[in-house]
Formats: structure tokens, sequence, C-alpha cells
């Protein structure tokens, strides 16, 4: 039965509708899957009882032919997403072994649509990391090896554990979330789809909150159409979070495949970096190509504040991650370090409890919100916003329907071979994906190639506000040309 | 009205006159029946943390919902307020790490408020007036409630009240002395009061302020000022302040300087001590909540609420005095507490002919039902005597069924023992006697008693006044005085 789990969620949606297997059968082949995988440590808590209660549940409602859009399909959940009756970490250890009484907007839509839980996925500390490195619970492998080497390299973050296991096929989909690369950079990094939709798609509400006016859940899949169908569910106004948007939720599906004959494509010149690997390069160029065989015309763009998306994404970022974490204190729930006095416990808790780069960032924001450098850093850095969103809003003015670009300057690395002596070796892998949700725009990252190590590499396509149908569309043209890529298991 | 006043009461130190700036930060719980952010219940006085939600506990990915209720609150109050209505706001979080903050930031409104500029006038002895700035009003969250007696090694804390909408009123540096301080308290309390968005309740904590005090000479620029935190009695205010300046005075008359820094009352000893000092303040590195949107309604919005917004009590003064011809004294004092203006009221409503006796009705409960209240320490809502027994009792004065003094024994009976006052004078026989020939039988028969006197009252007219305090007590007081008075006159040739 292992074949089941080489199925895309598209494929296995029509074999659960023709009855050629169960929900059960699916959902158990992929708890096999997840139990021999375990040296990936994609999952930080598997729930087969769960996942099977929910698979029978979902072969009761395909009997009765009341099977919603993902009925049966086993999908893997990132610990940043409170479910309910679940330990829920965002991978810190301050939050110990808290089990949320609710259920987080997202999941629970896909829950009301038939899909099963399969466990927890592991993910940088509250969603910070490039490269899922500083999770509690230890770094995720990547199933992609450099071609005759043992090295196991990152997945990417924050979302590792996702990309991780959708690529070594120990879940048909997983739910991610992107606050300035997570999930499109570990999409690239696997050779899986990865789309962070428009800010306010999706609701935020039961998402553990990293930097609020970033953070954006999402899909990744093996397929676009799979991420497609995923996203379908996921999004929608939630009047739990007044930030996602009150627009319907159009059949994502229903682009695929449509033609994108005369779409405007925007190349922006300001992502050439300097010392740019050729191999990106190429890349990129073939991508460009592929759209413009399917029909759609390439026009050169200028976005000219990208250059201070970084700098101002790690001002505004660690800003509101300050202030989101400071309810993580020992007195409610979580890790509790006693002290003398309450300003102890504090110390003590949140030293003992955050990791090292979570505390690097809780302590960038609080100094740059700081009396005296508010002005010179935060707003600053808000204004550097408005003019990145500028950027983008003229480009679309001008009639270009969506903007391609790599998704990473780089190909997938060795765990411990970045960021050790400076962070911002390691802020780098986000600087073509940051842009992206300092402007609140929509982005998915499609595989589309290999490195010379025979790695993967991916393609970015950035669209206009909730417009993320014309993403699909064109991602399935990439998808199509480039292939699928699939890595030798070696777990 | 009387022209505004900004100088207030000078203090008399070693070197001359002191006078005395004050500004208030008023923090008013907004009447609704959730939280400002939450779901969860402000009912007051539940078990500890029974009225917390997941968002009030600041549970991880938990958001805020602004409660609609709590915006219009703050609207119709910034309208009482004679404010600016700012039509985009902002919500901001104030930063600081302590227990009664789950989330670790209050949620306020920092740069840009709901309400702007606004006044409030304020009465003062003598008849006079101030005029007191408001510099602005913001929605904020409160915090909850620390409890240290309930273990001896550890501190509890209480959520309930954590999350419920308060809205802070700052005032301009207005207010000179203590005696204007407390009238801006008790008229902004008032105003709420009649606007129904905060109970005003200050025992419960529903009302408290932060007073903000600093001393000059009077034409000099502003001194260094101190805060006194969190006063909830209008009378520990006007102590506070006179402390404080006081104190302010001895230490500048000594050459020293002010420190700025926050302070707190003791009401015990009558006196202000240190908190904590500039240099301990907190850094609250405010940023605007990237959780919630900006605040933005249009001119419609506020424009419906003002078209429903009740009389408050400076218009309804100016009603009293134009239609009843109420004194500005007695009218004020209708006005002041909501409670009162509603009780005068409803006696108007009653009353069979207002324009007549609107005046009256006016002076019975302020002289006899308030006296009576006050002498028994009781409140007005709890009056034995209600609205329409006082409206029957002024209504059979008016109509000269009964007299006056009658009136006072009648609105005795019904304190004591209740009843229709009506029914009680014609069971109780206390109806005025205008049947002219029975006065006549009384006149004549003291005038033939009295031949002396009778003869005496053309020389002496003012002796006429014996005659009448005869008939009267002959009476029983039920005859008409002014029928006795004309029949006495005719009768002895006066």
């Amino acid at each position: 039965m292992t074949d089941l789990t080489s199925l895309t969620l598209a494929e296995a949606r029509k074999g659960l509708a023709a009855k050629t297997f169960t929900s059960l059968e699916l959902t158990d082949a992929h708890l096999s899957a997840i139990e021999a995988a375990r040296v990936l440590n994609a999952f930080v808590m598997e729930t087969p009882d769960q996942a099977r209660d929910m698979a029978n549940a979902a072969d009761d409602k395909i009997a009765k032919g009341e099977a919603g859009p993902l009925a049966g399909i086993p999908l893997g959940i990132k610990d940043l997403y409170a479910t309910k009756g679940v330990r829920t970490t965002a991978c810190s250890k301050i939050l110990g072994n808290f089990v949320p009484t609710y259920e987080s907007t997202v999941t629970a839509q896909l829950w009301r649509d038939g899909a099963v839980m399969l466990g927890k996925l592991n993910n940088d500390e509250f969603a910070m990391g490039s490269a899922n490195e500083t999770s509690c619970f230890g770094p995720v492998g990547n199933p992609w090896r450099r071609e005759g080497s043992n090295t196991t390299l990152v997945p990417g973050g924050s979302s590792g554990g996702s990309a991780s296991a959708v690529a070594a096929l120990l879940c048909m989909g997983a739910t991610a979330t992107d606050t300035g690369g997570s999930i499109r950079q570990p999409a690239a990094f696997t050779a899986t789809v990865g789309i962070k939709p428009t800010y306010g798609r999706c609701s935020r509400w039961g998402i553990v909150a990293f930097a609020s006016s970033l953070d954006q859940a999402g899909p990744i899949a093996r397929s676009v159409r799979d991420s497609a169908m995923l996203l379908r569910s996921m999004a929608g106004h939630d009047p739990k979070d007044t930030t996602s948007a009150d627009v319907p939720v159009p059949d994502y599906e229903a682009a695929i495949g449509k033609s994108v004959r005369g779409m405007k494509i925007g190349i922006p010149k300001e992502y050439r970096l300097d010392g740019m690997p050729a191999e990106i390069e190429k890349l990129w160029s073939e991508g460009a190509a592929w759209l413009k065989a399917a029909g759609a015309e390439l026009v050169e763009v200028s976005l000219p504040h990208t250059k201070y998306a970084l700098p101002a994404y790690y001002i505004v970022a660690p800003a509101e991650a300050s202030s989101n974490l400071a309810r993580y204190d020992g007195v409610r729930y979580g890790l509790r370090e006693q002290g003398k006095n309450i300003i102890e416990q504090y110390e003590n808790t949140r030293a003992e409890g955050f990791g090292a780069e979570v505390r690097r960032r809780v302590m960038i924001g609080t100094y740059v919100l700081s009396a005296g450098y508010y002005d010179a850093y935060y707003l600053r850095a808000q204004k550097v916003r408005t003019l990145i969103k500028k950027d983008f809003e003229d480009c679309f003015a001008r009639g270009v329907d969506a903007i391609l670009t790599p998704a990473t300057p780089s190909a997938a690395f060795g765990i411990g071979e970045k960021g050790g002596a400076d962070p911002v070796e390691m802020y780098l892998n986000d600087i073509f994906t940051v842009t992206v949700n300092m402007a609140g725009l929509p982005g998915i990252a499609v595989p589309a190639g290999k490195d010379a190590q025979g790695l993967p590499l991916g393609l970015q396509l950035i669209g206009r506000p909730f417009d993320e149908e014309t993403l699909f569309s064109l991602g399935e043209v990439i998808e199509q040309a480039a292939g699928r890529f699939t890595p030798a298991r070696w777990w | 009205m009387n022209a505004s006043v900004r100088q207030g009461k000078l203090i008399k130190g070693q070197t001359g006159d002191w006078e005395v700036v004050i500004g208030m930060e008023v923090h008013a719980q907004v009447t609704s029946q959730s939280k400002l952010f939450s779901g969860a219940s402000t009912e007051f006085g539940g078990e500890p943390n029974s009225h917390v939600s997941l968002v009030d506990a600041a549970m991880p990915g938990m958001l805020p919902v602004i409660n609609e209720e709590c915006v219009r609150q703050a609207v119709r109050t910034g309208l009482g307020l004679n404010a600016a209505i700012n039509l985009r706001s902002v919500f901001d979080r104030k930063n600081y790490f302590y227990p009664d903050s789950p989330q670790g930031y209050q949620i306020s409104q920092y740069k840009s408020p709901i309400v702007g500029e606004g006044e409030v006038v304020v009465e003062l002895d003598g008849g006079k007036v101030a005029n007191i700035g408001i510099e602005r009003l913001h929605l904020e969250q409160d915090a909850g409630k620390l409890l240290h007696d309930q273990s001896p090694t550890m501190s509890f804390v209480d959520l309930n009240r954590c999350g419920v909408a308060l809205m802070e009123i700052v005032s301009k540096p207005d207010i000179r002395d203590a005696e204007q301080a407390k009238a801006y308290v008790t008229k902004l309390r008032s105003i709420l009061r009649y606007l129904g968005t905060c109970d005003g309740d200050m025992e419960k904590g529903s009302l408290r302020a932060d007073v903000n005090v600093s001393v000059r000479k009077p034409g000099a620029p502003l001194g260094t000022r101190c805060e006194i935190k969190n006063m909830n009695s209008i009378t520990f205010i006007g102590q506070a302040i006179e402390y404080e300046a006081r104190r302010q005075i001895e230490i500048l008359e000594e050459g020293g300087a002010i420190d700025q820094e926050t302070r707190l009352y003791d009401p015990n000893k009558g006196e202000t001590r240190s908190m904590r000092s500039k240099e301990e303040a907190h850094d609250y590195r405010y940023f605007p909540d990237p959780d919630l949107l900006p605040l933005e309604f249009n001119q419609a919005f506020v424009d419906a609420l003002k078209a429903e917004l009740p009389e408050l009590p400076d218009q309804k003064k100016t009603r009293f005095v134009a239609d009843f011809s109420l004194s500005a004294y007695d009218a004020s004092v209708l006005v002041a507490e909501r409670e009162s203006a509603v009780f005068y009221e409803s006696v108007l409503d009653r009353l069979a002919d207002r324009a007549r006796d609107g005046k009256m009705a006016a002076n019975w409960v302020i002289n006899e039902l308030f006296g009576r209240l006050n002498k028994e320490g009781r409140d007005i809502t709890d009056s034995p005597v209600n609205a329409e027994q006082l409206a029957a009792i002024v209504d059979l004065i008016g109509e000269g069924t009964i007299s006056g003094k009658i009136a006072k024994d009648l609105f005795e009976i019904v304190w004591q023992e209740g009843g229709d006052p009506r029914a009680l004078v014609e069971s109780r026989g206390m109806k005025q006697v205008t049947d002219l020939s029975a006065i006549e039988k009384v006149v004549d028969d003291i005038i033939a008693a009295n031949p002396d006197k009778a003869a005496q009252v053309k020389d002496k007219p003012q002796s006429l006044g014996w005659f009448v305090g005869q008939v009267m007590k002959a009476s029983g007081g039920k005859a008409n005085p002014q029928s006795v008075n004309d029949l006495l006159k005719s009768k002895l040739g006066v």
C-alpha cells in the first residue's frame, strides 16, 4: 500500500471517490511512512489514533455521498497552528506541553472539509529561522541530498517540517505559515509547491503569532493543483480576525490550466543580485522562456526599493515579535522557572524557555521600539514598507499581471553550515521573499529545476492582491515545463 | 451664566502667593455588556477568573476584535463633552510586563485617540463657573487584579476586570485649585451618568483619577509636576491637591526643586508619598497594534449617535430656568445628579398645571424632599415619597385645596405611612375651608369675643395679624388664609 503515499492530492481524491481505496488505507500508508522517516524529524507529534478516527469518519461520509472537498486526505499541521486537545508548542520550550482548548480557524476549516490530521510538524521556534534549525525539537532533515553526498541538508524554514514531510511523501499536503518566506523558501529547497496568499486571505486566529502584520497561513503541497485545493479550504473571512479580508474565495482549482496568453510578466531588474550564482540566473531565464512560450509577454520592471526590504523587514518583524512574545511569561501556561520575585521569574522563564534566535529577535525588537530609537528604526522601516508597496502598485498599474523572480539565492545547504558566526548570512535567504510579505501580496514558489549538485531550485511568482488565481495558472505552466521532482529515498 | 473664572484660590507662602496648576486623567469604565476586545462579561463581583475569555488570558494565537458598543459609548461621551470626534483613530500597544496584563501589553490609543479637544463647564461656589478644556479621550483595556492575601508565598491574579473597556479622559491643565478639581470630577461624573456611558461608581473603581499637580508664582511658566495616581474619591482628590501643593511650595521656598515623579495619596495620614521617580518610569514602546486595523467610521455614524443623545445637565438646567423660572442655583441642584433630575421631571409630568406649579414643585423637591432625605442619609432612589405622591401634594396646594402649612403635615403623613395624598386630605379632613359663611361665623365669634382688640385695629393695623392667627387656630388651619384676611379687613373696617 506504500504506493498510496506517492499520489498527489488530486489523484487521491479521485481514488477515494472511486472507492479504489479507503481513507483509512490512505491514512495508514502515511502513518507507516511517518514511522519509517523519523530520522527526518519532520513530525514533532504523531496523532495516529486521531488520524484513524478522522479517516473512518471520512470514509463514512464518502460512503454516504457527503464527502467534503478534502474528505479523507491526510495532512500534516505545522506546530504553529493551535489544535484542540493536541499539544501545540510553536517548537519552543517556553510553551512546554501546552494543549489548546481551541482549534485554529484554518485547521477547523480543513477538518470541516473532511481532511485527516496525521500530526504536528516541526518548524523554527516561533517561525524564526530559515533552516528549521532553531526548533526546540532539533533540526529537520531535507529528503534531498547532494549527488554522491551523505550530508543531511536543511529543508529551509521556518516551515521546514511541512516541506520535508510533503517532499518525503509523509503527508499529502501540509499547513505552513509565511512571515518573510517561511512557505516559499522551504518549498524551493524541497521541490514542493508553496503559496503564501495575500495578507488577510487566511485567518490568523489560533496561529501562534510571530509578526502580526506579516504572518500568513498557506499550504505546501506536491503540485500546483494540490496547493490550490488546500488553499481553497484554508482561506476565507473570519470575524475573529479583523485583519482577515471579507472577500469571496474563488475556486482556485479552476485557474489550473487556464491560458496565460497575453499576460504581462514583470522581470524586476533589482532582483539580479551581484554575485548571484549562474545557475539561479539560468533558472530564472528558463522560467521566463517557458512563460513566453505559453503566450505570456515579458517586460522588464523596476522595484527600486527592493534593497531596503530585508533591513526594514528585520526591524518590523522583530518589533512585532518582541511584543507578541511578551505573553510567554510563565504566569498562566507553559514553562515556569521560579524566581525570588516576579521579575526574576520572568527573567528565568524567558531565558530558559526561548532559544538564542528568538532571544536575539526579542532584543532587536525591544531596541527598535525604545524611546529615542522608534523614529529612527521602526517608523523609518514602516516608511520603507510603504515605498515597497508602492513599487509593486506602480508595477501592477502599468498592466503587469505577475512578477517572476528566483525563490531563493541558493539551493539547500547543510545543517549548521550557515549563520553560525553571522546571523545576517542566514537572513539573506529571504532576500527574494520578504518584499512580498512587506507588501502583503500573494507569492508562490514552484519547483523549476536543479542545481549542479542535483538539488532542487524554485521560482517565485508574485501577484496582485487577492489574485492567487493568476499565480496558480502561471505556476502550472512552469510545473508542466519543468516536470516533477522526487527525492531518492535514503531514510 | 456668569463669566468663566480662570484663577483659583491662591496659596499664601513665605515668599508670597502661589498658584496651583492641575490637570487630570480620569479613567472611566465604559458601561457595556462585554469587554473591549473579547466577548467576556463585564459583570462586577463574579468568582475570580469566571469572566475570562481566551483573548483576555492571552492564549497563543488569540486576536482582539473591537466591541462596537464600546466605540459608540466613547463617541457618545465625546459628544457629551462637546469634543471633536475623530473619524479615524488607531489602537496602539503599550508594552510592559506585569501579571495583571496577560498580553504583556495594554491595547490603548496613543497618537490618534477616538476623541479630541472638548470642554466641560464647571459650577463653582458663589454662582461662578470655570471652563475646563478636554485634551482628548481614548479607549483602552483595563488590567486584572492581583490578590496578595491568598497565600503566604504567592500572589494570585484575577482576570475578571482584565480587558474591560476604559475611557481615559485627559483634561488640559486648566484647573486652578482643589475646589475646581472636585467640581470638575463631579461634573464629569454627572455627564457620564446622564449619557449612560459610565456608572460613575467610584467605590467599585468605575471612575478613578490621576491628578497632575504643579505650583508657580502667578504669571510664571509652568512648574514641574507630580502625578498622584489612582484616586477614587472626590474628597480625597481635594485633600491630596491641598497637601501636594503645600508640599511643593515648601520645597521651592526652601530653595529646592521638584522631582517629576508619581505619588500616591494616603488618606489615613493625609499625605502623598513617592511611588516612582521619572528615572524609574517605564519605556512603554508604544507602536500601532498590528492585530487591529485603524478604527474608522463616518460622520453619519456620529450624527446618528448625536441625534439620540439624552439631554445633558447644562441643557436641562437652562431649560428649567427658562420654563419654570427656577433660580440658577435651584436648577443646578436639581440637575447635578441624574436621578434627582429624573425625579423632578417625573413630578413635573404628573402636575395638573406645570406652568403654574413647576417652580413650587422644585421648591418642594429641593427643600422638603432632599432636606428630609439628607437628614436621614437616604438616596433619592429609595425615597419613601414618590414622584406621583409629591406631584399630588403640589397639585393640592396649587389648586387651593390645602395650605402650604397643611401640605407639610400631609408630606409627613405620606413619608411615614404612604398613601394617596388626595385621599388622605379627604379622609383626615385636611381640606382648606373656602366656604365664606363658615369662615364668617368664626370671624364674627372672634371679633365678638375681643371687642377691645377690635377697636384698636383701626389705629394699629398691624394687630390684624393677631386676628388672622386666632381665626386660623379656631379653624384648625383649614381656613383659606386669603379669605380670612379679606373678611377681617371688611368687618374691622381696616
